[in-house]
């Protein structure tokens, strides 16, 4: 009975990443819940935190301070392999249960601004995630710049997934 | 719009979702080297390993030469390595980060349902 419940739908909802253009990184995917719902998840940071780093990542979510209101500020502090990590920014624009935009102030370069949009799509939410670059050679900078690391990145989210309930 | 499907990508994708043939890319991206010498690095057969450097080659991550009788590998266009590896990457993190979410929303449904009179 208990298995029934816990189970997951048949159809499960795809989550799509696209590069559009040259500088921007598009990232989509539907939930089953009301954009109410959902902004809720992602702007409540007792909440966010659950969900934002998935259990068995090998990194750990060590503060999360959101004041998600236009003009407001976050700042979010990992720590992985015995290093800390900080990420901050400012909200630039927050319309509750239709979309949150926000700087990403961490890098010495101009960061990229991330707009989250939720739309109602009949009682679900077409959740779409849009990272956009200043240039296209800052975007082609995070793809390669990232890359010396990556092949170990994708080890560890391998074995991430392996842990996250299929 | 701009779709991401072109062969090279897709073959792209399909010869990094192994993790010999990652490693390869790694490695070749230290030092070029000799099909020998990388299945001897990955303690492969050199039939398996001369598989693994020919998909690779088809998605033109890898170009091999030979020289009198040993074939030497080095990486091809490398950007497009890295973009479909990045790409790739934010898919797995969006994907894992998503069901985890799925959860959360799942939760917050049934407390709704239950209303103020649980518990």
């Amino acid at each position: 009975m208990d298995q029934q419940v816990s189970s997951q739908p048949a159809a499960r909802n795809v989550t799509s990443v696209e590069r559009k253009g040259d500088r921007e990184l598009v990232v989509t995917r539907t939930f089953d819940a009301p954009p109410r719902i959902v902004f809720k998840v992602w702007s409540d940071p007792d909440l966010f935190r659950m969900w934002w780093v998935p259990k068995g990542a090998p990194m750990k979510l060590l503060a999360c301070d959101m004041d998600v209101r236009t003009g407001g500020k976050y700042r979010l502090e990992f720590e992985a392999g015995g290093q800390t990590m900080e990420f901050f920014g400012k909200y630039l624009d927050v319309v509750p249960d239709e979309r949150i935009v926000w700087t990403n102030d961490e890098g010495e370069e101009e960061g990229a601004v991330t707009t989250v949009t939720f739309q109602d799509q009949g009682g679900k939410t077409l959740l779409t995630f849009h990272e956009i670059y200043p240039t296209a050679e800052a975007l082609e900078e995070a793809m390669t710049g990232s890359a010396a690391g990556l092949p170990i990145q994708l080890d560890q989210l391998e074995e991430l997934l392996s842990t996250v309930s299929q | 719009m701009v779709q991401y499907s072109s062969p090279s990508l897709d073959l792209s994708f399909a010869a990094i979702s192994d993790v010999t043939r990652r490693g390869v890319l790694e490695q070749l991206a230290r030092a070029d080297a000799s099909i020998t010498g990388l299945a001897e690095k990955f303690q492969m057969t050199l039939t398996g390993m001369k598989k693994h450097v020919a998909v690779l080659e088809r998605a033109g991550l890898v170009v091999t030469e030979k020289v009198g009788r040993v074939r030497t590998c080095k990486l091809g266009q490398r950007d497009l390595a890295a973009e479909a590896q990045w790409i790739e990457a934010h898919r797995r993190l969006f994907e894992a980060r998503f069901a985890a979410l799925d959860e959360v929303i799942l939760r917050m449904k049934q407390e709704e349902e239950d209303g103020s009179a649980s518990e």
